[in-house]
Order: structure tokens, then C-alpha cells, then sequence
């Protein structure tokens, strides 16, 4: 065995096209996750392309700079865009690049599988993208589908929706599922099997916890949104009729399934993000988690639950009391778990001695944010209430509360966390202060009017309003922070490129933190450890730095 | 310790506080409702193009003119107030953590603080209390609900069928007292005051919903499923609300209107949508095109035409707009509506017919004659 770490920065001695090549025919989690995070990173900027154009469109009412079908094709590639390709990819591509390190293992249990996994969401990609130009078929009508990122049929019939962009709209995401489904497998597989000696499943870090839980909720939910999504073919191609109300098919079984996947989705999107809270926080609080058993308790419950709620979008749907009061009660419930995670934190921080870098600004930001989302949850699953905000603003402010405010918040504390790990740089501390401030105060201003707009009557997914209902000056205001988050995108990109060019050298473990990763190099060799690392504890670092107080004392 | 169950015993008796004040005030209560928030400028641009007698009703849910929106207003001001009271106490927790312990400027030292692995009695409490309030919530949610959720008709109430189209919306009343024959009309429901009205909502396309928030939450249309839901207007007004369920290319144009007077005020415009459509011979040259032309294959008018795809023009001249609701309706609005309909509601089903200017003319003033 050899002793020296390989360091990937030998590629430099490469000419371009074999480093392009090398980067192709790889099979190395931390090459397979960056690749996820970077193509995730470009559909970013091309969801957030669309996001701009229609605040431009809403600026003001009766507007005109998009048409209708222009502004419909605008929301559906970008909700489509961010789930699908922005989301999921971008958290896979944490996890692919940190299970392996964080547990103490060479690789996946399944290389080969991985790869095949990032090239299938690639090309998942490209084909929904594709429809912009290939989308009108043979009718002379489409380009990019605009069903909304829900389809909800019977607009995605053959009657409703001509040509072939909603054909890419299924093609698309069903190409990119199959790869999460098989990265899914991976994660569990690694999980189960490549734990380094010593590391029981109660001293895994949360995050690979967290990426566990993950792993079982893709393999429940994306399968039914696959297989809705093949029936829709049959529809349209096959002449079925499972989604035809002509033919006494039901359009409510379609959003049964899509919503079946869709909740859980949700939790696909935001649990990664807590596993990163969990590691950031201690770190910078200089203390251990508050509470570990009760956070993998939470963990698995929000799981459990999150597949028993789906109902909660479709309250305005009329289906009978009875059923509308089960819902409402299962989706209090999960605030619970939820609740438990958020005061597990804040105990975290308690008493400590806070480190507020950059990645801990953006993790204390997303426990801002994320509890206001949180919060106006609780006010959408009391059902009068929303009878009354379902498909309005509210429901747009809500979310993008909780998935921007939440989840790329702690994507970009991430960033700021790993990146001196995965490239051995250290990011700019005082430029990643300003894009935090400028993603802050955008934030708030393009989300928070959204839920009054909501409340005074204005419905999602609208091209236009009309003047004098009292909508103009809230989306204005919306409007207005979006060149705030412009300009925090592109400080982002451009500390990135700095730093990739000439940034400190971080050293392997620039945070002083207590998970496996820290303990190789930065960035690692590309068998990861050089002698594989055995566990103590859940902070097997903390024990050796803290001889005289190991955490293997408490357990 | 001490303190920790101090505190425990103080929310305990906050939770049992708020538990009982839920039992004990009726959902109708306005308790919760000191502080509505009025919608300003409860006239403005959207009133130009209704009666001046008439106040215009925006579409502000905190604004309810009727029982169901009522009902929901009040419960949003519980669960307002909880959410309220819970955002203050952990954004408090937050900030407090953040300032007081932030790693001080002139600290060096390299000491870890102590390292807390969690507690029992704390967890076990922030667990607890939240239990309690999903419990409180739980509780008045579902009664809220089944005090809204109606499965069948009130007493009396108004029988009306609502049948969304892309888009507009299409509005028949079905009551045996209506001697005459059925009311069919397009885009503007009318209703008489303090009476329910009882809507089977059906659609002829795809998923739309009905949604006029000062007078109740909305309810899906949906093809091959009948739902039903139900009002009562309070005040006399013009309610605005528009369909909430995308739709399509014109989601954003199928706006709503539903018009509240008193019982005679009613009567009387359901006299005038029985009669049978005005026959004036001096714009017979406007009707001929209209019948020998592609406008009779989709728009009604009774004695004249049966179209069944697009809203019955029998008493055209009645409403206030047109274009379900986009435009106002007048003459020169109506001339540039059947010249190019593409350009006022872009992506609608309403073709231009390309109709010279004579023909352009006599087919306005024919139908400017229906009343």
C-alpha cells in the first residue's frame, strides 16, 4: 500500500482534452459529486434566467414582456428545473462526494452505477432543455411544455397539449429519476456496507444520516412519479386512459400519484439540507450536536410521516371531510419532528463560542428563513384556511421560503464549508459576507410581499393581474430583490473562480472540525484515505484532539 | 432545573389557556378578527366599469362578506396569532444564541466551551409543547371544516350550476320557480343578498377553480366530478375573484365576477335574462352575418343561433365586460374584441374572422342591441 497520497492536481501536467477526458470516464465520488454540484450550479443560473423573466413580466400589471404561452413555458421549466435539475442533483452531488469520506471508505459500493447515475441526469437534463428547440414536432406548435412542473392532466392530453413538449417534459424527468434511483441505491448499498471499523450506525455523522433517510424516500416516492409518468405516455401514445375524463379516467388519480411522489419530494429537497446544518453548526459553535439520538429519531419520523400527507395539496380538491381532517392532522404532526431539529440546533449553538465565517452566516440564515417557511406550513395544513391561500402567492412565497430560504441557504453554507476540502482553497471570507447580505436581503424582498399578494387574492402561476385589486405595489416590491440575488449569484461565481486561481491554501482541515473528511488531505487522494481511518465516536477527530476528553466516554 | 420545569408549568398553563379559549369562542366569533386588516382604496381603477351605486369588493381574504369566508377569517386570526407568538419565541431564541454567544474579538484563547450532549427533560419538553399546540390546532381545524364543508344544500338557497371553459365561465340557474324557461349567462354571476347560493361545479375542459375570496375559500372544477360549494353575500357589491387552478394559455384571463343586490334588484334582472332576444330589423344585416358566419357555431343566441362552445350573447349588452372580465364592455371595446380577439386576450379560442370594415360595423351594432 502505498503511503504518499496521489494528488489529483498531477492532472495539471495533462493537456485539456485528456483532463476533460479523465473527468468523462471517471468513476471517483468526489469527480461524479463535483460534476453533479457544477451542472446543478448551471441549471441554477438557467432556472434563475427564467425566475427573472417573469418578475420582469409581473413588474407590472397588464405587462407585456412575455406572452402568455411564453410565461406558462417560463414557470414550468423553472419549477421543473429547480426540483429536478437543480435540487436533487446538487444534494446527490453532496452526498456522493462526502458519504464515502465522512463514513471512512475508498469509494461507492457501486463506482460503475454512480457514474451511470450523473450521466443519466445529465442527458435528463439536455433533453428537457432540447424541447426548446425540438418541442414543436410535427404541429407547428409548443417548444418548451408549459403544464406546470405538476402536469396536471387533462392539460397534458394530446387534446390540451399538442406537439411534443410534454413528451419532454415526461422523457426528461423520467430519464434524470432512474439515475436518483440508482444514485439512491448507491448511497444505501455504501451506507450499509463500507462503514470504516468502529463506526456503528449511532456514530455515523447526521449528514450521512440524513443522506440515508434520503436514500429510502427516493426509492418510495420516484418510482410512483415514473410510473404515473408512463401511464401519461400510454395516454398519449397508446390511446389509454387512465388520466381521460371523456373516456371516465380520472384527472385526481394522476395528482394522487404525483403528489404521492411530490411530498416526499419535498423532503428530498430539504433533508440533505438539514445534514449539512448538522455538521456546519457544531463546528462553529465549537460544540458537539445537542441531542444526536433524538435528531436520527426526527429524521426517520419526518420520513415516515412525509409519506402519509400527500392530501395536503389537493384540499381544494373536494374530497369528503373526513379525509381533508386525517391529512390536516398528519401534516401537524410532522411540524413536530421538525420542531425537534430546529430547537436541537439553536440548544447546539447554546452556550457555545460562535465562529460566524461565511458558511455559519449562511447556516444561521437558513435557521431564519427555514422557520418561517416552517411556520407558514403549519398556516397552509389548516385546511379553511387553505381553501382560501391554496394556488395563491402564498403558496409560491411559502415554499420558495423553505426551498431557497432553506434548502440553498444550507447549500451554500456548504459550499463555503467543503470547498476548501474539495479543491484545498479557501473561499473569500469578506466577498462570501456580501453575497450573503445581497441573497438575505433579496430573499425577503421577492418572497416575503409574495404571501400578502396572496392573501389579498392574486393566484399563482398568472402572466399578468389586473390593475386596482391591490396586487401592483407587493409585486414590485417582489420584483425589486431580484437584482439583489443577481448579484449574489455572480459574487458567488466570481469568489469560485478567484479562489480556484489563487486562493489560501486551506490545509486538510482549515475548520478544525471532527468528521472523517477532515482527517485526509485537501483535497483528498483519490483513494481517499491513504490507511483506512477506524472510528471511536460520532466525532472520531474531537477524541483524537481532546485526548483527555474523548467522546467515546458519553455513549 | 427548577426553573426548567417553572417554565414547563407556565407553558402548560398557556397551552390549556389558548385550549379553552378555542373550545369555549364559536368558530363565528370575531375575537380573533380586532385586528382586520381593510383593503385601501376599496374603489379604485376596477370600479370604472360597475354601476356607481354598487362598491366593488376586492378579492382580500381578510375581507369576508359571508359566512364561509367569515368562518375562515376568524381561524386564520387563531392560527395567525399562534404562528405569530411561536415565530417570536425561536427567532428570539436564534438571535439571543447568536449575539450572546458569538465568539467575542479580543477572545484567543483556544478552550473548547463545554461540550453538552443533550437532556432528557428539555427534549423531552420542546417535543411536548409542540404536540400540544398540533393538538389545539387539529381540533379547531376540523371543526372549522365541518362546519364548512356542506353535503347538501342549505335551506332555500339558490340553485346555480357553474361550468368552467378555457376560458371563461358559464353560469345556469336551475330553480323551479323561474317560470320561463332556463337562465344561461357568461362570466358575471348574479345573486340577491342574505340568501344561500348552492353551486354544482362542473367543467368542460380542464381543472379550474372557483375562487371569489370575500365570500369563501376555493373550490376545484374538475371534468368528470361534480363538486359543490356554497355562499351567501351579506352586503350588496360587485365580488371580484378569478380561477385559481391553472388552466392554460389564459389562466390569467378568466376573471370572475359575481354581483350581490337585493331580492327585487334580482328578480328583476332574471325578468330581463328570461326575455326572449331583441329582434330589431334595422340591424338585420349584422345578424345575417352573424348566423351565415362561424360566430353561430360556438355563441348562442336564443331564436338565432345554438352554439354551445363559447357564452350565450342573448343578453349581451347586460354585462360589464367581456372577455370574461378582461375588458370593459362598451361599443369601441366590443368592435376591437370581434376584430382581432388575439389581441385583447392573447392565446383565447375566439378566432379573428377577418371581417371587413361594413361587416365589422353591422355585426357591432347588432349585437349592441342585444339587452
Amino acid at each position: 500500500m502505498t503511503t504518499a497520497p496521489i494528488h489529483p492536481t498531477s492532472e495539471t501536467s495533462m493537456g485539456f482534452g485528456s483532463r476533460v477526458h479523465s473527468w468523462v470516464i471517471s468513476v471517483d465520488h468526489k469527480k461524479l459529486g463535483m460534476m453533479y454540484i457544477g451542472a446543478g450550479l448551471i441549471f441554477f443560473v438557467l432556472g434563475g434566467i427564467e425566475a427573472t423573466l417573469m418578475r420582469l413580466q409581473l413588474l407590472k400589471p397588464l405587462n407585456d414582456v412575455l406572452t402568455p404561452h411564453g410565461f406558462n413555458q417560463m414557470f414550468t421549466m423553472h419549477g421543473t428545473t429547480m426540483v429536478f435539475l437543480v435540487g436533487m442533483p446538487v444534494l446527490l452531488g453532496f452526498g456522493n462526494y462526502l458519504i464515502p469520506l465522512m463514513i471512512g471508505a475508498r469509494d461507492m459500493a457501486f463506482p460503475r452505477l454512480n457514474a451511470f447515475g450523473l450521466w443519466l441526469f445529465i442527458f435528463g437534463g439536455l433533453l428537457l432543455y432540447y424541447s426548446f428547440i425540438g418541442g414543436d414536432g410535427l404541429y407547428g406548435m409548443g417548444g418548451a411544455p408549459d403544464v406546470g412542473w405538476f402536469a396536471y392532466s387533462p392539460l397534458t392530453s394530446k387534446a390540451f397539449s399538442v406537439g411534443h413538449a410534454t413528451d419532454y417534459w415526461i422523457l426528461g424527468i423520467m430519464v434524470s429519476g432512474f439515475g436518483s434511483m440508482t444514485t439512491a441505491i448507491n448511497f444505501m448499498a455504501t451506507i450499509v456496507c463500507m462503514r470504516c471499523p468502529g463506526m456503528t450506525f449511532m456514530r455515523m455523522p447526521l449528514f450521512v444520516w440524513l443522506m440515508f433517510t434520503v436514500g429510502i424516500l427516493v426509492l418510495l416516492a420516484l418510482p410512483v412519479l415514473t410510473g404515473a409518468q408512463v401511464m401519461l405516455l400510454f395516454d398519449r401514445f397508446l390511446g389509454a386512459h387512465f388520466f381521460d375524463p371523456q373516456q371516465q379516467g380520472s384527472v385526481i388519480f394522476w395528482q394522487h400519484l404525483f403528489w404521492f411522489f411530490g411530498h416526499p419530494e419535498v423532503y428530498i429537497l430539504i433533508l440533505p439540507a438539514f445534514g449539512m446544518i448538522c455538521e456546519i453548526i457544531p463546528v462553529f459553535s465549537r460544540k458537539v450536536i445537542f441531542g444526536y439520538p433524538l435528531m436520527v429519531a426526527a429524521t426517520l419520523s419526518i420520513a415516515f410521516i412525509s409519506l402519509g400527507v400527500w392530501v395536503h395539496h389537493m384540499f381544494s380538491v373536494g374530497l369528503p371531510p373526513w379525509l381533508n381532517s386525517i391529512f390536516a392532522a398528519s401534516t401537524f404532526l410532522i411540524a413536530v419532528p421538525t420542531g425537534m431539529k430546529m430547537f436541537n440546533w439553536i440548544g447546539t449553538m447554546w452556550g457555545g463560542n460562535i465562529r460566524f465565517t461565511v458558511s455559519m452566516l449562511f447556516a444561521t440564515g437558513f435557521l431564519v428563513m427555514f422557520l418561517f417557511g416552517g411556520l407558514t406550513g403549519i398556516m397552509l395544513a389548516v385546511v379553511p384556511f387553505d381553501w382560501q391561500l391554496s394556488d395563491s402567492y402564498f403558496v409560491v412565497g411559502h415554499f420558495h421560503y423553505v426551498l431557497f430560504g432553506g434548502t440553498m441557504l444550507a447549500v451554500f453554507s456548504a459550499v463555503f464549508y467543503w470547498f476548501p476540502k474539495a479543491t484545498g482553497r479557501m473561499l473569500s471570507e469578506p466577498m462570501g459576507k456580501w453575497t450573503f447580505w445581497m441573497f438575505m436581503i433579496g430573499l425577503t424582498l421577492t418572497f416575503f410581499p409574495m404571501h400578502l399578494s396572496g392573501m389579498l387574492g392574486m393566484p399563482r402561476r398568472v402572466y399578468t393581474y389586473q390593475p386596482g385589486r391591490g396586487f401592483e405595489i407587493w409585486n414590485l416590491i417582489s420584483s425589486s430583490g431580484v437584482p439583489f440575488q443577481i448579484v449574489g449569484v455572480l459574487l458567488l461565481m466570481t469568489n469560485i473562480i478567484k479562489s480556484l486561481i489563487n486562493g489560501r491554501v486551506a490545509g486538510p482541515d482549515p475548520w478544525d472540525a471532527w468528521t472523517l473528511e477532515w482527517a485526509t488531505s485537501s483535497p483528498p487522494p483519490s483513494e481517499n484515505f491513504p490507511k483506512i481511518p477506524t472510528c471511536t465516536s460520532p466525532r472520531p477527530l474531537w477524541d483524537r484532539k481532546h485526548p483527555e476528553d474523548p467522546d467515546c466516554f458519553y455513549e | 432545573m427548577l426553573t426548567l420545569q417553572t417554565n414547563l408549568i407556565r407553558a402548560g398553563a398557556f397551552l390549556a389557556l389558548c385550549f379553552l379559549i378555542t373550545l369555549s369562542c364559536d368558530a363565528s366569533a370575531s375575537a380573533f378578527a380586532a385586528a382586520e386588516i381593510c383593503a385601501p382604496g376599496t374603489a379604485a381603477a376596477a370600479s370604472s366599469t360597475a354601476p356607481p351605486t354598487v362598491p366593488t369588493i376586492l378579492p382580500n381574504i381578510f375581507d369576508p362578506h359571508g359566512p364561509p369566508a367569515r368562518m375562515i377569517h376568524d381561524l386564520s386570526w387563531l392560527v395567525l396569532g399562534i404562528c405569530a407568538g411561536l415565530f417570536i419565541v425561536v427567532e428570539g431564541m436564534i438571535f439571543y444564541g447568536v449575539i450572546v454567544y458569538r465568539r467575542k474579538k479580543n477572545d484567543k484563547s483556544k478552550d473548547e466551551p463545554r461540550q453538552v450532549y443533550g437532556s432528557n427533560p428539555v427534549e423531552i419538553a420542546w417535543t411536548i409543547i409542540p404536540l400540544l399546540i398540533v393538538f389545539v390546532l387539529t381540533l379547531t381545524t376540523v371543526r372549522t371544516i365541518r362546519s364548512i364543508e356542506l353535503t347538501k344544500a342549505p335551506e332555500g338557497a339558490l340553485n346555480v350550476v357553474v361550468i368552467g371553459h378555457q376560458w371563461w365561465w358559464e353560469f345556469r340557474y336551475l330553480d323551479d320557480s323561474f317560470l320561463g324557461g332556463e337562465v344561461i349567462v357568461a362570466n358575471e354571476l348574479h345573486v340577491p343578498i342574505n340568501r344561500p347560493v348552492w353551486l354544482r361545479l362542473e367543467s368542460a375542459d380542464v381543472i379550474h377553480s372557483w375562487w371569489v375570496p370575500a365570500l369563501a375559500g376555493k373550490m376545484d372544477v374538475i371534468p368528470n366530478h361534480t363538486n359543490y360549494t356554497w355562499f351567501n353575500a351579506e352586503s350588496e357589491g360587485l365580488y371580484l375573484g378569478q380561477c385559481a387552478e391553472y388552466c392554460g394559455n389564459q389562466h390569467a384571463g378568466m376573471l370572475l365576477r359575481v354581483v350581490a343586490s337585493k331580492p327585487a334588484e334580482f328578480d328583476a334582472w332574471l325578468q330581463t335574462q328570461i326575455a326572449p332576444a331583441v329582434n330589431d330589423a334595422s340591424v338585420a344585416m349584422g345578424r345575417d352575418i352573424f348566423q351565415e358566419y362561424a360566430c353561430s357555431n360556438c355563441h348562442t343566441v336564443k331564436g338565432v343561433s345554438d352554439g354551445q362552445f363559447a357564452p350565450d350573447l342573448t343578453h349581451l349588452m347586460s354585462r360589464q365586460t367581456i372577455a370574461s372580465g378582461v375588458t370593459p364592455l362598451d361599443p369601441t371595446t366590443l368592435k376591437a374584441w370581434i376584430d382581432n380577439p388575439q389581441a385583447l386576450k392573447p392565446g383565447c379560442n375566439m378566432p379573428s374572422l377577418q371581417l371587413d370594415p361594413q361587416e365589422l360595423d353591422a355585426v357591432t351594432a347588432y349585437l349592441l342591441t342585444l339587452r
